[in-house]
């Protein structure tokens, strides 16, 4: 491996991007989040949701802001390091970042302003609507950078004319064939990141503090952790099948990439499901496999005789790095049948009322605080590391798309983005962990039997609030 | 058409002239709200109490966010539809626009961590300043570098990654310094009070000084950087038609100056924006229509004309949109900040 400014290039891109991911894949969910712990305070005026939103706000915040710097990055690097990928893709790619920019970005960055800092100026209801206007914007945001991304992965609606890619047809191009799959993937990955992350946290104030804590400190981790998980139980399943369903868009127009995923030299009926092996790319073949008969190309193709592409089928040059894509794509399969087990768990305690109590099960919930963002993470590996050799697929190769830069040059951003990375994401993680442990805001005063026992009540019953418990706006 | 002897007809010609100027405007949009931004962190470390730094930084805490996504705008409009000039402009500014997303980045993170922290505090005043400074820099010195105009051979840079840099690239570096730097001073003065405000005061009158110089010292070296420009600006009927632009610029300077003297509170703020816009307004004449100086022009640097199209359809749909709610935005964080910041402060962090 040659440390060119090429290499260097795609080291940085990486690095970045993984780096940037993690945010975006956390205040997608958060941003949704808030909004309903706000939309729960506004229909049942129970002091234990605002209190929630005030403590995760503030979460958000922090995840928020290391999001939009490393983004900033993202943006200028297409064409810093990746200059002629810009002028290949730019007529195509373009005015869909730019859709982006000011259909998401302005909603985000101006309202979020007033839902951190404009509660008391604006008034509950508008305050409600500037955190509904965050959310949808994360998530208009995740639907313009998916529709670039997989038209990168199953270019369409567009024409070659001069070396360049030019539109065509527009719907074709934003809906291109594995944009749909790939949006709902990628978002329902993101809820479930925030999901797990708030049941682990939640688990952890519950284990932290035990049972003898004031109500008013454990009620808050009790409310989110039973929201996040019943959240958990039913998506992880759908996210299952989606998965699958988007599994079959790869088989159809990536089927290099998929012979990757499975370890498939040889292009075959009847292939087992590869639990283990290790890719030997030099010999063409796996070492140390073990795999159940005739599974795989039955979860592929619902057949079991179904033919599975092989990575033979394309000579050498035109195949992905095997080990990565083969390992990180069985990473993220595993920690999804890992959620799937908490999930099921949870409603079997919740079945049995010990879903608070019982101390291994909060474990287990706090252990899987980063669950998410492995999956978010090696689900990327495997997609961006299973389209190479090419930057778009089948027409743009990696090797091709880089600037005119200096090694030089990309040698001291890439070292200063590194070490600016792990001191900024150091300190962020330092006040997270900061506020964590200091944990929701105390409710003072709180009727613990009411709050904890009384059933809820149906939204037309005008709000009996508790009285002088609702927090007055601050001067 | 119009002497830019172009072979570019109907909307061949007429996409690139509005896109350009679509982009100008988004530019001029970044250069003023994230330059007032900006200029309250090059004046935060000069602020004498740990007050006044909080609630400079209040000040702008709100709406920071939003400013600074004009920059996105700008570099994902150049994308959108003049992405032969992105793909030249990039690579050839490599070494600015890294250190300027780095400083960015301290800067950004610095709102977040700042009230957060209580050891580490002085740690994200000096990244909310240098962050600052060195962000407008680097800015400074790219508007510089594109004035100046790169080697290319019409479709890649062929220049080296030093070539940026120039004794008048450093110039327009600390030029735009100082102009942030009275940006963010006549913003103070319109945002705070007591003590604070009547600093903000003293520091705009330094930095409109400052800012006259370098804006005297940039006009009179352009056009001898390249003849084009000074054919542009010498050449008769020009000559008439240019001139209000330095004397209007040296009547709102005047104006601003007496202002800060006589204690007005707003309009200091948008004199010191109007004196940006007149020299913008010089550069514009001086460069238009070429988007990679010195010779690639709009046209020939344009996206298709499907894609132009395609992303004007979004502009004119979403950008009056978008302006209404930022203006609402500011309007909710209008008038000046507490003289108090309490533990609450707006009822965050």
């Amino acid at each position: 491996m040659e440390l060119d400014a090429l290499m260097l290039s795609r080291i940085q891109f990486a690095f970045t991007i993984s780096f940037h991911i993690i945010f975006p894949a956390f205040t997608i969910g958060l941003a949704s989040w808030l909004a309903a712990l706000e939309f729960n305070w506004l229909r049942t005026g129970n002091p234990i949701y605002r209190n929630l939103f005030r403590f995760w706000v503030k979460i958000f915040a922090i995840s928020f802001g290391l999001g939009v710097v490393s983004g900033i990055v993202m943006s200028y690097q297409f064409g810093t390091n990746w200059s002629r990928y810009s002028e290949f893709t730019g007529n195509v790619l373009g005015p869909v970042i730019a859709y982006e920019v000011i259909t998401a970005f302005f909603l985000e960055a101006a309202f979020l302003g007033i839902m951190l800092f404009g509660w008391e100026k604006v008034g509950d209801r508008l305050h409600f609507l500037a955190t509904c206007m965050v959310a949808l914007g994360t998530l208009i945001s995740a639907f313009w950078i998916l529709s670039a991304n997989s038209w990168m992965q199953t270019p369409a609606g567009y024409a070659i004319e001069n070396g360049k890619a030019v539109p065509v047809d527009w719907f074709a191009i934003v809906f291109n064939p594995s944009f749909p799959l790939r949006y709902a993937h990628m978002v329902l990955g993101a809820y479930l990141t925030t999901a797990f992350a708030v049941a682990g946290m939640s688990a952890w104030m519950l284990l932290r503090h035990g049972r003898d804590a004031p109500e008013g400190k454990l009620a808050g981790a009790r409310r989110s952790m039973s929201m996040a998980l019943w959240f958990a139980a039913i998506f992880v399943p759908i996210q299952i099948l989606v998965g699958d369903l988007h599994g079959l868009g790869v088989l159809k127009y990536q089927p290099t990439k998929l012979a990757a995923i499975e370890g498939n030299w040889e292009r075959q009926a009847n292939m087992p499901l590869r639990l283990f092996a290790i890719p030997d790319e030099a010999a063409e073949t796996n070492r140390y496999e073990l795999g159940i008969p005739k599974i795989g190309s039955w979860v592929l193709t619902h057949a079991f005789d179904g033919v599975v592409p092989g990575l033979k089928d394309v000579p050498p040059d035109e195949r992905p790095p095997v080990l990565p894509v083969f390992f990180s794509f069985r990473i993220m399969v595993g920690i999804g049948f890992a959620m799937l087990a908490l999930g099921l768990w949870s409603l079997y305690l919740r079945w049995k009322g010990q879903l608070f109590t019982n101390r291994l099960f909060l474990t287990a919930t706090m252990l899987m605080t980063p669950s998410g963002f492995g999956a978010v993470l090696f689900g990327w590996f495997t997609a961006e590391i299973g389209r190479q050799p090419y930057v778009v697929y089948g027409l743009l190769r990696t090797a091709d798309a880089a600037s005119p830069v200096s090694a030089t040059a990309v040698s001291a951003s890439l070292a200063t983005f590194v070490v600016v990375y792990a001191f900024i994401f150091g300190f962020g993680s330092y006040y997270l962990a900061k506020l964590l442990r200091k944990g929701p805001e105390p409710i003072e005063g709180l009727d613990e039997d009411a709050l904890s026992k009384k059933p809820k009540r149906p939204f037309s019953v005008p709000d009996e609030r508790l009285e002088g418990q609702r927090p007055q706006p601050a001067e | 058409m119009f002497g830019f002897g172009t072979e570019y007809e109907g909307l061949a010609f007429w996409l690139p002239v509005i896109w350009a100027g679509l982009i100008a405007v988004a530019v001029a949009m970044y250069v003023i709200v994230d330059g007032f931004d900006l200029g309250v962190g090059i004046l935060f470390r000069s602020a004498r109490e740990e007050n006044w730094r909080d609630r400079m930084m209040f000040s702008v805490a709100p709406i920071w966010d939003g400013n600074e996504t004009w920059l996105i705008l700008g570099g994902g409009g150049l994308f959108a539809v003049f992405h032969l000039a992105y793909a030249i402009l990039m690579p050839a500014l490599y070494v600015p626009i890294i250190t300027m997303l780095i400083a960015l980045i301290f800067r950004g993170v610095a709102f977040e961590f700042r009230f957060k922290s209580d050891r580490s505090k002085f740690l994200w005043d000096n990244a909310f300043h240098f962050g600052s400074l060195v962000a407008t820099f680097a800015q400074g010195v790219v508007l510089g570098a594109f004035v100046q105009g790169f080697a290319h051979d019409g479709r890649q840079f062929t220049g080296g990654t030093l070539d940026f840099l120039t004794p008048f690239s450093v110039l327009t570096g600390l030029g735009l310094v100082c102009g942030y730097g009275l940006l963010g001073a006549t913003w103070c003065v319109m945002k705070t009070t007591g003590e604070l405000e009547i600093w903000a005061r003293r520091m705009a009158v330094r930095f409109l000084v400052a800012t006259v110089v370098a804006m005297v010292l940039v006009s009179l070296w352009v056009p001898f950087l390249g003849r084009q420009i000074e054919a542009r600006w010498f050449s008769w009927p020009n000559v008439a038609l240019l001139a209000p632009i330095p004397l209007v610029t040296a009547l709102v300077a005047y104006r601003l100056y007496r202002d800060l003297e006589t204690g007005r509170p707003m309009r200091p703020f948008f004199l010191a924006i109007a004196l940006f816009l007149l020299g913008y307004l010089g550069l514009g004449v001086s460069l238009f229509p070429y988007i990679v100086p010195p010779s690639l022009t709009i046209w020939q640097a344009a996206n298709t004309v499907s894609s132009q199209l395609f992303a004007l359809v979004g502009f004119a749909v979403v950008l009056p949109v978008t302006f209404a709610y930022t203006a609402y935005a500011y309007y909710v964080f209008r008038g000046k900040v507490a003289e108090e910041i309490r533990g609450g402060g707006y009822g965050y962090h």
